[in-house]
């Protein structure tokens, strides 16, 4: 079906995530405005205002009232999604990078980028139920790897945090104590920086994407490769469907080096890949610039894609997609 | 050793009566001079001495082989001499020593000549032996210093050793492939490979591979039996049955470029110095050995003006290769072009043919005929038009002229000879009469026919710019592209039109190609017309005999196309010479259907091995072409059943991947259902994480909107 072209933002997109149910979609993008969309259609509906840089990427809770932000201009904001009314504001001494509630959305984790001196670091917050008794106290604080953070996610039952960033390693630790449990295999893990980390609907295993042009599927509980896909470009974004064995690439060269080449060297295209069989099955192409989000319906149905072009493209699948055969 | 020569000592003493252990050695002095036969372990200080004295001599040379005289002609020879050497350098004052025999007064029938320097001395050398003064009298040059070491030369004949015969690795063996598959060897990155095309699978299979395989560049000889590499001190040679082993290796410090004679019996090596002082002229060093024996056959040596005559590519200033082979498949001759003369050179002698090179005023560019001892020279247009540019056709060894043709206000002259040596089209650009701009024409020489007729052929708008030219090979057709970037028309003429008319016509032409070079199959018929590098790669697989495009695709920023040396394969490539990005190679079919894509980053060089031409006839080929349908079913049936095993592979690899995947997930989901309690708790005892609440929640979202849109009318 043809794409929705859903124009809001004025910066280039960085991250996408739909709600639990899949009909609300909710976009941050380096203008200061993370927005909320229908699913279905791509209107907007509101916009949550506030945030004083580019917002990095957000969570929203299960029961779709809470959304989380995580920005540049060094805070981590509270939104009621119906309202837009900001709850409360964690303040850091480094702009925020990635955010990500708990199950029972209880727990936050906020990891922070390295800045003037400040290395990075991941934060575990408690996410009060009332937002009247909201704290801005740490429940943890990992410091440790190299580099920017650019991800990191919690493991089954809230035991565990997986992280991942610059310095292409994927490290699991012990929500608990801070402990660093398990690294990734140097020889099987990424070469390059590790840009993006999705889980799988069921929490049971993750893609990451990295710079070194390919994306690799682990085991969630004993950080096991299980699948590697190669693609011609430096992978930006990721998401797996939850309904089919695909998962989704995209990325694009880097965002320096577009405007040098024809638009069609850049291929900026979401690629699919069989999940099991590491093949590519095909590409949706559209964005005129590098890939940076992507996202699955929860229901499997369509997928949007954010791009360094400022759009979101919704695209609702055509009924082939779904008797692919290869 | 030292216990060895102990015993003999000791032997010695008791033969002589002496308790050696009493003696002190130290008090026992030698009589000057003597050394009892034991030399000095200081003898090494005093060769080095020698050796400095030696190299006082570097600039003295000996010139053997002279005509014998008595003294009255004594002065006469002399003068010859001198006049022949002072040429090269200055000879020292009383420089030029010619001995006499006391008894008969007349010459020993050599002489010795000293120069300034060591450097005229070797120039001396290099030039003028072999130099023939008449028919008995060949000059043998040597350098003075070199003496000792041929006094060295026992007089006796020892027979050499004869080393027992080791059959060598057969070094075509690669053809002896059942699949009759080709290699290519490709370099990405620090490391070379070599890889069978096996497109029946769709895959490279791989061959050999080896890092830092070469410093700068590989090349195959021309028939394919070896790989060669280059590297800082020289070139070597590889090749092997079965793998790729050092075959032989050719010494030529900062060798730059290197180049095979057609049969592949000599590699010509070819480096260039900067001078020390920047206003010198580099010095060029070019070395021909024997490709087989790695013997240096001959080099040649002189500063870059030398060599920097005529067209451009290769190294800046040089147009490589500077020796270019011709005389058809038995490497007998080769060329080079000096100033006012082609100097062609034959490889019994390594001298030049007749002694003296061919005088031809202000020639600016030639070329052999691919198969026949034939040049062809071009002349530009002399003293502002007076006389007329012009193109020769010269037989090699007897020099006669074969055809010559005059051309008139002619701007420049390329030539392109047939693969056969059939034909030559001399594409020729004229400028109109204003002298403005240029338009242009060809002409077409028929070799093989009698008194080579020529024929004038004009395109149809005479303007149009030529960007390609190309020859069918083994052919009687070429194609052209003329007219205007970006997208010009691509022509194609025959030699030969029916009804026995010797005349060149044209095919057709196609009308708005993007495209800027064309690559003909090696067996002919097919032709890739190609928009390389800035027209993005654009590919068109076009049939000439049915005048029909097979398939119009492309490989997005393609470099360069190589088709393989059966006219079966196409390789398209994106180097990363031109840019960094998508490097890597296409594997086409003939007809244009992508069979694989290899993408490598850093990839440099890809390259086919060629093959040693059929031994088949030319009748036997077309017998074969004939009944190609009965040939061909013992390997279409082989074709089937590779295709079949190839679909099983692929289904057990599949099964095996999805059994795999299968256990992974029975063993994810339980642990999914083991932790769902917990998973509840964690959830205030909300109840799990079931898929089906989404399409009975996805209605109620519907309703949501209703009321949404309620309350703002409310508003």
């Amino acid at each position: 079906m043809r794409p929705i072209l859903m124009k809001g933002h004025e910066r280039p997109l960085t991250f996408l995530k739909y709600n639990r149910e899949g009909d609300l979609l909710f976009s941050c993008a380096k203008d200061h405005n993370p927005t909320v969309w229908f699913a279905d259609n791509g209107e907007r509906l509101g916009t949550y205002r506030g945030h004083n840089g580019a917002v990095w990427c957000c969570d929203v809770s299960r029961d779709s009232m809470r959304l989380i932000t995580g920005s540049a201009d060094q805070t981590v904001k509270l939104w009621n999604v119906q309202s837009g009314i900001p709850l409360f504001t964690f303040n850091f001494d480094s702009p925020a990078r990635s955010v990500d509630f708990s199950v029972g959305d209880k727990l936050a984790v906020i990891t922070t980028d390295p800045f003037m001196g400040v290395t990075s670091a991941i934060h575990v917050k408690r996410i009060a139920s009332d937002p009247a008794n909201q704290t801005a106290e740490s429940a943890l604080v990992i410091r440790g790897p190299q580099g920017r953070i650019n991800r990191a996610v919690w493991g089954p039952l809230n035991n565990t945090i997986i992280s991942a960033g610059e310095d292409s390693v994927i490290r699991i630790w012990d929500s608990e104590t801070g402990k660093l449990l398990k690294t990734s295999d140097i020889e099987a893990g990424h070469k390059k920086a590790i840009t993006s980390l999705a889980k799988s609907a069921d929490g049971s295993h993750f893609l990451t994407g990295s710079h070194d042009k390919s994306a690799k599927l682990w085991d969630v509980r004993t950080l096991t490769l299980i699948k590697t896909y190669t693609t011609e470009r430096p992978v930006n974004a990721v998401s797996m469907s939850p309904l089919l064995d695909h998962v989704v690439l995209g990325g694009g060269q880097d965002a320096s080096a577009v405007t040098t080449t024809d638009h069609r060297a850049g291929k900026f295209e979401a690629k699919f890949y069989d999940k099991i069989l590491q093949e590519e099955i095909g590409g949706v192409k559209g964005h005129f610039g590098p890939i940076n989000a992507l996202a699955f319906n929860p229901d499997g149905k369509s997928f949007s894609s954010g791009g360094e072009d400022g759009y979101v493209r919704l695209h609702h699948f055509d009924q082939d997609y779904f008797h692919i055969k290869i | 050793m030292a216990s060895m020569v102990d015993a003999t000592i000791e032997a010695l003493a008791a033969n002589l009566g002496i308790d050696y252990l009493d003696i002190d050695v130290n008090s026992v002095q030698l009589p000057p001079g003597e050394d009892v036969g034991i030399p000095s372990d200081d003898g090494d200080l005093y060769q080095e001495d020698d050796l400095e004295l030696d190299t006082g001599f570097g600039n003295i040379i000996i010139v053997d082989n002279l005509p014998v005289v008595p003294c009255e002609k004594f002065e006469k020879l002399e003068g010859v001499i001198r006049k022949i050497y002072s040429q090269i350098g200055i000879i020292k004052e009383n420089g030029l020593w010619m001995p006499v025999d006391p008894e008969t007064q007349k010459t020993l029938g050599y002489c010795f000549i000293e120069y300034n320097t060591v450097q005229e001395a070797e120039l001396a050398k290099e030039k003028t032996n072999t130099y023939k003064l008449d028919r008995s009298h060949i000059f043998a040059v040597s350098m003075f210093q070199d003496f000792d070491r041929f006094m060295k030369v026992p007089d006796q004949w020892a027979p050499p050793e004869t080393k027992p015969y080791t059959p060598g690795e057969n070094l075509q063996h690669w053809l002896t492939d059942e699949k009759a598959r080709d290699q290519f060897v490709i370099r990405a990155g620090s490391d070379t490979e070599v890889f069978w095309n096996d497109a029946r699978q769709l895959k490279p299979e791989p061959v050999y591979r080896r890092p830092f395989w070469t410093e700068s560049f590989i090349q195959w000889s021309p028939l394919g039996t070896y790989l060669a590499t280059v590297h800082r001190q020289g070139a070597q040679l590889w090749g092997g049955a079965s793998t790729f082993n050092r075959l032989m290796r050719y010494a030529h410090p900062q060798v730059k470029l290197i180049d095979f004679s057609p049969a592949e019996k000599y590699l010509v090596t070819y480096s260039s110095h900067e001078p020390s002082n920047p206003r010198d002229p580099q010095r060029v060093v070019i070395n021909i050995f024997d490709a087989r024996m790695g013997k240096l056959m001959r080099d040649f040596k002189g500063s870059a003006d030398d060599f920097t005559l005529g067209g451009t590519g290769g190294v800046t200033g040089v147009s490589w290769p500077i020796f270019r082979w011709g005389g058809g498949k038995d490497d007998k001759y080769f060329a080079r072009m000096g100033k006012n003369v082609i100097s062609v050179y034959e490889t019994e002698t390594f001298s030049l043919v007749d002694k003296k090179s061919l005088k031809v005023e202000n020639v600016v560019d030639f070329s052999w005929s691919p198969t026949d001892p034939i040049l062809s020279l071009y002349v530009p247009e002399l003293g502002g038009g007076n006389q007329p540019a012009r193109v020769t056709l010269v037989q090699i060894p007897g020099k006669e002229e074969l055809r010559q043709k005059n051309l008139f206000s002619v701007s420049d002259c390329k030539m392109f000879w047939q693969s056969n040596g059939d034909y030559l089209a001399v594409k020729v650009d004229r400028y109109t009469k204003t002298k403005k701009s240029t338009y242009t024409g060809f002409e077409l020489f028929r070799i093989k026919e009698r008194d080579i007729p020529i024929e004038v052929l004009e395109l149809d708008n005479k303007n149009d710019k030529i960007i390609a030219f190309a020859w069918e090979p083994k052919g009687h057709r070429f194609a052209v592209i003329h007219g205007d970037n970006p997208r010009p028309d691509i022509s194609f003429y025959t030699m030969k039109s029916g009804n026995n008319t010797v005349r060149v016509s044209k095919l057709t032409t196609i009308k708005g190609k993007q495209a800027n070079a064309l690559f003909w199959s090696p067996g002919g018929k097919y032709i890739i017309l190609a928009g390389l590098k800035n027209l993005n790669g654009q590919l068109e697989f076009y049939n000439v005999d049915e005048l029909e495009t097979m398939a119009a695709t492309e490989h997005f920023m393609a470099t360069d196309v190589e088709w393989d040396p059966t006219g079966r394969y196409v390789a398209t490539v994106v180097s990363s010479v031109h840019h960094e990005m998508e490097n890597g190679f296409n594997i086409w079919s003939f007809s244009g259907k992508l069979l694989y894509r290899i993408l490598k980053d850093h990839f440099f060089q890809f390259s086919w091995r060629p093959r040693p031409p059929s031994f088949l006839s030319a009748e036997k080929e077309e017998e074969v072409a004939k009944n190609l349908k009965k040939y061909s079913k013992k390997y279409e049936a082989e074709d089937q059943d590779v295709s079949l095993q190839l679909s099983e592979q692929d289904r057990e690899k599949r099964k095996m991947l999805k059994d795999e995947w299968d256990k992974w997930v029975s063993k994810w989901r339980q642990l999914h259902e083991k932790e769902k309690l917990e998973r509840q708790k964690l959830r205030d005892g909300e109840v799990s994480d079931e898929e089906e609440e989404y399409e009975a929640k996805e209605v109620e979202v519907e309703e949501l909107l209703d009321v949404s849109e309620e309350v703002l009318t409310d508003d």
